[in-house]
Order: C-alpha cells, then sequence, then structure tokens
C-alpha cells in the first residue's frame, strides 16, 4: 500500500516538476508548482514525518506560492518565449550536462533495492513536533536564530530599497 | 498520528454527511433570519416553514445552464470552485465532537487546520484570475490579500491557546477544557480569533471580496450553474467550520463551562450524547452570531481592513501570545 502511494506521489512529484518547466504560462507554472511541492509534503507523510509534512504544506503552498501567484497576476508576466524556437550550442551543452547528471542519479539509485526504508518507532518519533521543537531549541538553537535575523534582515533591505525607488520618483517630478 | 479504526470511519461519514447537509440549512437560516431582522416573512412556501427551499435552490442551481466565459482559461476556471469545498471538508478530519468522537489525532492537528485554511486562498485567487474579469480579478485579489493577512492574527490567537495546552493535538486541546474554557483564561485571544475566523470565511463586515456595489459579484461574477454553487457552499461550510473551530479553542468543544467541577460520573454512552449535543448546541449559536453579525453591521473599507489587521490585530495577538507566555512561565517557575 505504502509502496504504491510512493510511486504514485513520486510519479507526481517529476511530473509535475518537469510541467513547471516546460509550461509557458507562468499561472499554470505555480499551479504545477503547488502541486509539487503537496506531493512532496506526501512523501513526508509517508516517512511519518508529519511536522514537516505540514509545515511544508502552511510555508510552500500556503504562503509562498500565493505571493508568487499574487506578484504574476498583479504584474502581468507574459507568456515565456518557447526555448526550443532557436536551436543554439548553449543549449546543446546543457542538454549533454543534464543527461549526465540524470544518469547519475539514476545508476545511484539502481543500488537501492527497496523503495522505502523500514519505519522504526523511533524513527517515526523524529518527526513529531516535540522531537524536532526539542532539538531545534536546544543543539541548533544559535542556527536558528541566525536564521530568523537573516531572514529579517532581507525582508527590511527589501522594503528599504522598494522605498528608495518611491522616494527618487517623487523627486524626480 | 493514531490507526483508523471502524469507529473512525464512522464519525467521518457521519460528520461530512451533517456538514454537507448543515450548508443547506445554514443558507436557510440565513434567509429566514434575515427577513426577520428585516421585518420580511422570507421563504416559507417549500414544505413545512420553507423548508425543502434549500432542496428547490439546489435543483434549480442543477438545471440552470453552465456558462464558461470564451476568453477565460477554461481548466482552471472549473477546478477552482472544487478548491475551497474540499479544504472545507478537509478540516473537519480533526475536530473532536465529544470524549474519544474524532475521525483522527494528529499529532501537529492545529497546525495542519492552518496548513487547510491557507489552501483554500487558491479557489478564490484562481477563480478570479481564470474568469478574464476586471471584477473577478479584483475580488480575488482582494480575497487573497484578506486571507493571507488575517492567517497571521488568527495563527498566533491559536498558539497562545497552544502555550495553556501544551500540544498541538485539537484533541488535547478540547479535552484541556475541562474545567476552565479558553475564552476565560485567555479572553483576548478570543476576541482576535473570531474577528479573524470571520475574515477567514470573508463574511461581513469583511465581505469586500464580493462587494456588490464595486465588484457585481466579486470572484465569482463569471460563475453560473453548480460552479457557483460550489462557491455557495463552500462558504456556509466554512461559516460551520469556522463555528466549530470558535467552539473547540475557546468555548470548551464539547464541555459545559465549568464542567469537570458540578458534572457528575455517566455512563458512556449518554456522556457521548450529551457531548455531541453539547458541541452542536454550541456550533448552532455561532452559526447564529455569523447571520446575525452579517444583518447587522455595515462593511468596511478596503484600507480599513487592511489596517485593522496589520497594524491592530497583529501587534495585538503577538503582545498577548508574549504576556501569556511570560504568566505562565512564571507560574511554572514558582
Amino acid at each position: 500500500m505504502a509502496t504504491y502511494a510512493f510511486v504514485l506521489l513520486a510519479v507526481l512529484a517529476i511530473a509535475t516538476a518537469l510541467g513547471i518547466v516546460l509550461n509557458k504560462n507562468t499561472v499554470n507554472s505555480v499551479l504545477l508548482l503547488v502541486l509539487n511541492l503537496l506531493s512532496v509534503a506526501g512523501l513526508y507523510l509517508l516517512l511519518q514525518a508529519q511536522f514537516l509534512a505540514i509545515i511544508q504544506v502552511v510555508i510552500y503552498a500556503g504562503a509562498i506560492m500565493v505571493l508568487f501567484l499574487f506578484v504574476i497576476m498583479l504584474l502581468n508576466v507574459d507568456d515565456e518565449e518557447s526555448l526550443f524556437d532557436k536551436f543554439r550550442i548553449r543549449y546543446l551543452l546543457a542538454f549533454l550536462l543534464v543527461v549526465v547528471v540524470f544518469g547519475q542519479i539514476l545508476y545511484s539509485l539502481g543500488g537501492v533495492a527497496e523503495m522505502l526504508p523500514e519505519i522504526s518507532p523511533e524513527m517515526a518519533q523524529v518527526g513529531t513536533v516535540e522531537a524536532v521543537s526539542e532539538v531545534m531549541y536546544t543543539n541548533y538553537l544559535i542556527p536558528f536564530e541566525m536564521t530568523a535575523i537573516l531572514l529579517t534582515a532581507a525582508v527590511v533591505g527589501a522594503l528599504l530599497i522598494a522605498q528608495f525607488k518611491i522616494k527618487k520618483d517623487e523627486e524626480d517630478e | 498520528m493514531a490507526e483508523a479504526e471502524v469507529n473512525s470511519y464512522l464519525v467521518l461519514g457521519i460528520s461530512l454527511f451533517m456538514l454537507l447537509n448543515s450548508a443547506a440549512l445554514t443558507v436557510y437560516a440565513e434567509r429566514r433570519i434575515a427577513s426577520f431582522i428585516q421585518n420580511r416573512v422570507g421563504p416559507n412556501r417549500v414544505g413545512p416553514f420553507g423548508l425543502f427551499q434549500p432542496l428547490a435552490d439546489v435543483v434549480k442551481l442543477l438545471l440552470k445552464e453552465d456558462v464558461t466565459p470564451i476568453h477565460s482559461y477554461r481548466f482552471i476556471h472549473t477546478i477552482a470552485p472544487i478548491i475551497p469545498v474540499v479544504t472545507a471538508l478537509m478540516t473537519i478530519a480533526v475536530i473532536p465532537f465529544g470524549e474519544g468522537i474524532y475521525v483522527t489525532d494528529i499529532n501537529a492537528g492545529v497546525l495542519y487546520l492552518l496548513a487547510v485554511a491557507s489552501l483554500g486562498v487558491y479557489g478564490v485567487t484562481l477563480a478570479g484570475w481564470a474568469s478574464n474579469s476586471k471584477y473577478s480579478l479584483l475580488g480575488g485579489l482582494r480575497a487573497a490579500a484578506q486571507m493571507v493577512s488575517y492567517e497571521l492574527p488568527l495563527g498566533m490567537a491559536l498558539a497562545s491557546v497552544v502555550l495553556f495546552v501544551g500540544s498541538l493535538s485539537v484533541v488535547d486541546v478540547a479535552a484541556s477544557q475541562e474545567y476552565w474554557w479558553y475564552l476565560f483564561l485567555n479572553p483576548l485571544g478570543a476576541i482576535i480569533f473570531i474577528i479573524a475566523a470571520f475574515a477567514e470565511s470573508n463574511r461581513t463586515p469583511f465581505d469586500l471580496v464580493e462587494a456588490e456595489q464595486e465588484l457585481v459579484g466579486g470572484f465569482h461574477t463569471e460563475y453560473s450553474s453548480m460552479k457557483f454553487g460550489m462557491f455557495f457552499l463552500a462558504e456556509y461550510m466554512h461559516v460551520v467550520i469556522n463555528s466549530m473551530l470558535i467552539t473547540t479553542f475557546f468555548f470548551g468543544s464539547y464541555h459545559l463551562p465549568f464542567a469537570g467541577y458540578w458534572l457528575p460520573e455517566m455512563s458512556p454512552l449518554a456522556k457521548a450524547i450529551l457531548d455531541v449535543l453539547v458541541f452542536t448546541a454550541k456550533t448552532i449559536f455561532f452559526i447564529f452570531v455569523f447571520i446575525w453579525v452579517r444583518w447587522t453591521i455595515p462593511r468596511f473599507k478596503y484600507n480599513q481592513v487592511m489596517n485593522l489587521g496589520w497594524s491592530k490585530l497583529l501587534p495585538l495577538s503577538i503582545l498577548n501570545f508574549f504576556v501569556i507566555a511570560a504568566i505562565l512561565f512564571a507560574l511554572n517557575a514558582a
């Protein structure tokens, strides 16, 4: 049962990931990305990491992607030109590189006999809220706080840049 | 996560059935209460007291022509109405209706509720965008902005409740209110949560999403037939769900006030029946409040909505969270 769910979710994740890149319509790409994030959340659930799965949905699918959608709708981004209109040597090199990387991934996956690992009760405990918070607020407290500061700095920086432009425009007029 | 049992499938079936029907009944209740408030009669022809009116409405919706605008994005236009219905139905999975009467007990249930609520935004936004009409797009964008803004105070209010419980499981939240409801322990959180819940379900005074005078019908201007019916159904299901959440988190869930102090021991069956009755009664009361507010208070202007959300409710909810955390820490340390 779990294996079938895994195959379904994995295929969905890969198919939507391809769809994001190949789709010409930006809004469709965003929706496919949401589907991709949801299927990855499903994979986390299969590994008994409930907390990670739910956080994935709250933050990525629920918050960040809504903002993506918002920006695309407001800016009215035009459809991208097709990648394959003109043949260039760069695309050929990129294609070869992709084939090499893909082959490597397939080779390394070939060694794994079973798709899903056996999940012991101790492993299932690692994914709970209590376990995650305990590690986060004891062993990794400083990296955690540093990340928070970094993110705040990024937000303030973005606001400053945006405000700066507005003020300059006003002075010009 | 608890293993699924036959019992939990039974609860799931009954609760889904009740939720779907409660949406229809809420529509009827809304029309009757609205007409009472406005000194009218309201629908009273179909069946006793007009109770079969929702059935007639559904038949009408199903028989109407389903129009998709030529320049719309057909696929997204079609799937958009399904999303809010699905998210409303998903919520029911973690709500406890009585002692031991719940579908599943997820160890991060409160976060699950927030996750599902945050996905509901897509339906409205995509409907607005896919219709390819100015009014729909404006309605959809308003909806997205409003729901994203009010998720934050909603989450902070829930976090202040979680501080008391010490667990993210909704079942634990309900069980811990046997003696004191969180309304009494955390009144500010309750007020913030109720306001945010009104905004999340896009009801008056926050119904700018479909403000008729400015936006025709808002995000569902270009929808007809059962696709419109789905949005309609989802709106009323969200009213019911939000009433359940207000009950669960702040009004003692299935407990009578201070039940732990005076309620005698009862047989499991009697206790189960009492629990479900108490929960249903509270939910019905809050549905009534939702309707009552809609027909009493006019809607805000859009800048007022955003101002209230970001510069009043959000700082207030963060402050509330910190004060409660500090008090609880001091009490535990002493």
